[in-house]
C-alpha cells in the first residue's frame, strides 16, 4: 500500500513538469494554429538557463527566482522565434510550419551545444528541500512534494488567466477566429506573439523545474516532445484542462509502467494515445478541427500533367546515365547511387500520400523499415530464399499499413500526423524491446542477396531498375483514375463523397499503398546492406523523408526525388560538419520563408520566368 | 451630400483570379444611411471587406475620414473607427455572450456614441437575459443582434451592415429597422448591404446598386421609383 501511494506521487510529481510544457504547447496551437516542434527545446533552453541562473544566484531566493528567470528568458526567445520564422509563414499550409520549427529544433541544438557543451549537467538540489519524508514507510522526496502542491497553483493561474481575464477572452476568440478578432480591432500579430511568449515561457519553467530530479543535457528536447505531444493529443490539442488530466495521467502510468511492466515503458504512452484517438477522435476534450478553417490554405494545386516530350527525354537520358555508370563509375559511385535511389523511393512514397492524399503522416519510415524487417526476419528464422525474401517486403508493409491505417484514416490533419506517429513508435518500440526475436539494439546481421545479386554492379542495376521502376509506377497510379479519386478526397472530402467517392476506402487503399512502396524501398534496402538496426523505424528517419519531400518541394512527385538525391548526397559531407544542424537547421527556416515550393518548384518557377517552361507545362 | 465620411475610390478587387469590384467608386456622408443593393455574387459583401481591408484592394484607394487606409491591417482600420458585422455573423461560440461583448471592446471614440454593455442589453433585451450563456443556441435573430452589439463595442464611426435581414424572422426584421433607425438618430453613419429593398427603403436614405462589380445606379429611393428599368434590370424583386 505504502509502496503503490509512492508510486502515485512520484507520478504526479513527475506530471508537474509534463503539464507546464503541455500547457504552453497547447494555448500556442490553440491561438496560432502552430504545432510547435520546438517546444522540446524550449524546455531544454530552460533547463540550461536555470541551471547557470541556480549558480550564480545563491539561497532559497535564487533558486526560485531562477526557474522564475529562465521561465521569462525562454518566454523571450520563443518571442525571438515567432517574429523571425513564424509571422512570415502563419498562412502558409500546415506541413510548412511544422517542417520550420523543426528547422528550429535543430538550431537551437547546436546552439545549446556551442553555449553549454556536450556535458550531461547535474541539477542543484532545491534549498530546504533535499531531504525525503516518509509515507507509509515508503521514501519520497521532499521536492516532489512541493511539485505536487505547485501544479495546481499553476493549473488555477492558467485558469484564471484564460477564463477570467481580457487576454483570455481575445486568446480564446482568436482560437476560434482569428480574423473576426482582427476585424473588431485587436492586433492578432501581438495577440500572437503573446501566447507565444507565455506558451515558451511555461516550457522552460517546466524544464528549470524539473532541474532537481533530472538535470539537463541535450537529449532532453526529444526526450519530452513525443510526451508532449501526446498528452496534448490525448486531452485534446489546445485544452488546457484536457492537458492536464492527461499529463496526469500519462505520469501516473509512467511510473506503474516501471515498477510492474519495465518492458512496455517505450509503448505505454503510445498506446494509451492509440486507444484515446480511436475512441476520441479529437482528444479527450478537445474541439473537431476543420480542414481550411483557419485561412491557412495554400495556393490552389496546379492541374498536374504527363511529362512532356522533352521531360521524357531528359528522364531518358538520366536513366541511360545511370545504367551505364558501371562502365565509368567507381564502385563507391554505385553504392552511393543506390543509396540515393532506395531513398528517393521512400521519399517518393511519402509525397504520394501526402501531396496527393493530403495525408501528413509522422510515421512513414515505419514501412520503411518494417519491410526490411519482414524481409529480415524470414531470411534469419525461415531461411526464405533472398527472391521471395524480397517480396516480402512490399507485402509485409502494406500490411502493416492496412492494419494502421484503418485506425489513422478516421482522423484528419494534425491528430492523423500524431497517431502515425505513435503507431510508428509503436512499432519502433517492439522491435527494440523484443530483442529475442528481432535482436533489439544490434539488430539482424547478414542479410545477404542471392548469388545472382551478390556483386555490387549487379545489386546497382537491380536497385535501378525496382527503385525507378517503383517510382514511375508512383507517377503513374497520381495520374490514373484512382490518383484523380485521391485528389478529389484531399481538396473536399465532402463533395468527393457527394461524387459517389468512397472516401475512406480510397484514402485506405492510397495509405496501404504508400505503405507497400515505401516496404519495397526498405527490402531494397536490407539486401543492399546486409543489416537491419531499430533506427531504421525511428521518428529521425520518418522526419528526414519529410524534410527531403519538402526540402524538393512537396507538390510533385519529381520535388520528392530531386529532394531524396539533394539529401542523400549532401549527408555525408554535411555531417562531418561539428555544427551541421545549425547549418541545415538555418537551410531549413530559410527554405520555407524564401522558397516554399522547394527545389524543384521554385526552379519551375524561374524557368517560368525566365521564359525556359511554358506556364502549367513541366514535371510532374 | 454632408462632408464625405468614407470614399471610396475606382476599386478593383480579386479573390485569387476572379476580379469581382471593377473599379466601384461610390461616397458616403456623415450622418447617412447608405444601402449597397445587387443581386449575389453581384460584389456587395467584397466591398465591405475591401473597405474594412479583410479583403485587399489590388488598385484604388479607401478613404475614411480623409485618411487613406487602403492597405492597412484589418485591426488598424477597426481600430480608426470603421465598424464591421459580416453576413455569416462569425459570433465566438465558445464564449459567453458578454466575452463575445468584451472581445469588441474600445475606448471611447470622439464623434462617435458611445455605448456601454448596459446601453447595448438595454438595446437588445434578448441578449441581456442570456448574458452568461454561451453562443452556441442562439436563433438567427440572437446572433444578428449580438454581432451587432460586439461591433458597437467598439463605438465605430461608421457601421458596415452586410446582410442584417437575412435569415432572421420577420418580426426581428422591423425591430432590426428600428434599430438601424436609431443608430441614425445617435449619429452613426450606417452603410448595409440588402437584397431586401422593402428593409432597404425602410432604412436608408440612399440607395447604390451594384452589378458586377460597377456601380449601375446612386440616388435616392424616390429616384430608383421612377427608373422600373433599372430596378427590374439589376435586382431581383
Amino acid at each position: 500500500m505504502g509502496l503503490l501511494i509512492a508510486q502515485l506521487l512520484t507520478g504526479l510529481a513527475n506530471a508537474a513538469a509534463l503539464f507546464l510544457v503541455a500547457s504552453g504547447l497547447s494555448l500556442i496551437f490553440g491561438v496560432t494554429r502552430i504545432v510547435n516542434f520546438a517546444h522540446g527545446s524550449f524546455y531544454m533552453l530552460g533547463a540550461y538557463i536555470g541551471l547557470t541562473l541556480m549558480n550564480i544566484l545563491p539561497g532559497h531566493v535564487g533558486f526560485w527566482g531562477s526557474i522564475l528567470l529562465a521561465g521569462i528568458a525562454v518566454g523571450l526567445i520563443g518571442v525571438v522565434v515567432e517574429i523571425l520564422v513564424l509571422r512570415p509563414i502563419y498562412r502558409a499550409p500546415e506541413l510548412f510550419q511544422l517542417v520550420a520549427t523543426f528547422g528550429v529544433i535543430l538550431v537551437i541544438q547546436d546552439l545549446t551545444l556551442m553555449t553549454w557543451g556536450a556535458e550531461d549537467q547535474l541539477g542543484p538540489r532545491a534549498p530546504g528541500l533535499r531531504g525525503v519524508i516518509r509515507i507509509l514507510g515508503e521514501p519520497v522526496p521532499l521536492y516532489d512534494l512541493a511539485l505536487i502542491g505547485i501544479t495546481p497553483f499553476v493549473l488555477f493561474g492558467l485558469w484564471w488567466l484564460i477564463t477570467k481575464t481580457r487576454l483570455g477572452v481575445l486568446v480564446r476568440a482568436a482560437t476560434q477566429d482569428r480574423e473576426m478578432v482582427g476585424a473588431l480591432g485587436v492586433n492578432q500579430s501581438w495577440l500572437f506573439t503573446g501566447v507565444f511568449f507565455l506558451g515558451s515561457a511555461l516550457a522552460g519553467l517546466g524544464g528549470a523545474i524539473q532541474l532537481p530530479k533530472g538535470g539537463a543535457d541535450l537529449l532532453m528536447d526529444f526526450n519530452i516532445i513525443a510526451a508532449v505531444f501526446v498528452v496534448v493529443v490525448i486531452g485534446g490539442m489546445g485544452s488546457l484542462p484536457g492537458a492536464f488530466i492527461a499529463s496526469v495521467l500519462i505520469s501516473v502510468l509512467n511510473v506503474f509502467g516501471v515498477a510492474y511492466l519495465p518492458s512496455s515503458t517505450l509503448v505505454l504512452m503510445f498506446v494509451v494515445m492509440a486507444i484515446v484517438l480511436t475512441v476520441r477522435p479529437f482528444g479527450l476534450l478537445g474541439r473537431e478541427e476543420v480542414a481550411g478553417e483557419h485561412g491557412q490554405v495554400g495556393e490552389p494545386e496546379r492541374p498536374i500533367r504527363p511529362f512532356g516530350l522533352t521531360g521524357r527525354l531528359i528522364f531518358g537520358a538520366i536513366v541511360l546515365a545511370l545504367a551505364l555508370l558501371p562502365l565509368y563509375g567507381s564502385p563507391f559511385a554505385q553504392v552511393l547511387i543506390t543509396d540515393i535511389v532506395i531513398f528517393c523511393l521512400f521519399a517518393a512514397s511519402l509525397q504520394f500520400i501526402l501531396a496527393s492524399g493530403g495525408l501528413v503522416s509522422f510515421g512513414h519510415a515505419m514501412f520503411f523499415g518494417g519491410g526490411a524487417y519482414v524481409s529480415a526476419l524470414a531470411v534469419t528464422y525461415a531461411d526464405t530464399p533472398m527472391e521471395l525474401a524480397f517480396l516480402l517486403a512490399p507485402l509485409g508493409a502494406g500490411l502493416i499499413a492496412i492494419l494502421v491505417g484503418w485506425f489513422c484514416i478516421r482522423l484528419s490533419g494534425v491528430y492523423f500526423a500524431m497517431l502515425t506517429l505513435a503507431f510508428s513508435q509503436l512499432i519502433w518500440s517492439l522491435v527494440f524491446q523484443w530483442g529475442e526475436v528481432t535482436g533489439g539494439d544490434d539488430g539482424l546481421v547478414n542479410i545477404w542477396p542471392a548469388a545472382w545479386l551478390s556483386d555490387t554492379t549487379a545489386y546497382y542495376l537491380f536497385t535501378l531498375l525496382v527503385g525507378l521502376g517503383g517510382i514511375v509506377f508512383l507517377r503513374h497510379v497520381i495520374h490514373s483514375p484512382f490518383g484523380y479519386a485521391l485528389r478529389a478526397t484531399r481538396d473536399s472530402a465532402r463533395q468527393a463523397e457527394a461524387t459517389g467517392i468512397d472516401v475512406r476506402r480510397v484514402q485506405w487503399v492510397a495509405f496501404a499503398f504508400a505503405g507497400m512502396m515505401a516496404g519495397l524501398a526498405g527490402g531494397l534496402f536490407v539486401f543492399s546492406k546486409g543489416s537491419i538496426f531499430p533506427n531504421e523505424l525511428e521518428i529521425a528517419k520518418s522526419f528526414d523523408a519529410l524534410i527531403v519531400v519538402f526540402l524538393g518541394g512537396v507538390k510533385t512527385l519529381s520535388g520528392a526525388v530531386v529532394g531524396g538525391a539533394f539529401f542523400e548526397s549532401v549527408k555525408d559531407w554535411l555531417t562531418r560538419l561539428e555544427y551541421w544542424r545549425l547549418v541545415l537547421g538555418l537551410v531549413i527556416i530559410g527554405v520555407v520563408i524564401v522558397a516554399p515550393e522547394g527545389i524543384v518548384g521554385t526552379a519551375r518557377r524561374v524557368g517560368e520566368r525566365l521564359g525556359l517552361v511554358k506556364e502549367g507545362e513541366g514535371t510532374r | 451630400m454632408a462632408e464625405p465620411i468614407l470614399e471610396v475610390d475606382a476599386l478593383h478587387s480579386f479573390y485569387g483570379k476572379a476580379h469581382i469590384l471593377n473599379g466601384l467608386s461610390f461616397s458616403v456622408g456623415r450622418g447617412e444611411v447608405v444601402a449597397l443593393l445587387g443581386r449575389n455574387g453581384a460584389g456587395k459583401t467584397t466591398t465591405m471587406k475591401s473597405v474594412m481591408q479583410l479583403v485587399r484592394p489590388r488598385e484604388g484607394k479607401v478613404r475614411f475620414g480623409g485618411e487613406d487606409i487602403t492597405g492597412w491591417p484589418a485591426h488598424r482600420v477597426a481600430r480608426r473607427g470603421l465598424g464591421y458585422v459580416p453576413e455569416e455573423r462569425r459570433i465566438f461560440t465558445d464564449l459567453t455572450i458578454l466575452e463575445n461583448l468584451e472581445v469588441g471592446r474600445q475606448a471611447r471614440r470622439e464623434g462617435a456614441p458611445f455605448w456601454t454593455v448596459e446601453a447595448l442589453f438595454e438595446l437588445f433585451p434578448n441578449l441581456s437575459e442570456r448574458r452568461h450563456n454561451r453562443g452556441k443556441a442562439m436563433s438567427g435573430g440572437e446572433q444578428q443582434m449580438l454581432t451587432i452589439a460586439r461591433t458597437l463595442m467598439g463605438n465605430p464611426g461608421l457601421l458596415l451592415l452586410d446582410e442584417p435581414s437575412e435569415g432572421i424572422a420577420p418580426v426581428i426584421v422591423e425591430q432590426m429597422a428600428r434599430t438601424i433607425l436609431r443608430f441614425k438618430d445617435e449619429g452613426l453613419t450606417v452603410i448595409i448591404s440588402e437584397q431586401n429593398l422593402h428593409f432597404a427603403r425602410a432604412v436608408a436614405d440612399r440607395a447604390v446598386i451594384i452589378e458586377g462589380g460597377e456601380k449601375k445606379f446612386d440616388g435616392s429611393f424616390a429616384e430608383l421609383e421612377n427608373h422600373p428599368e433599372i430596378r427590374d434590370a439589376y435586382l431581383s424583386v
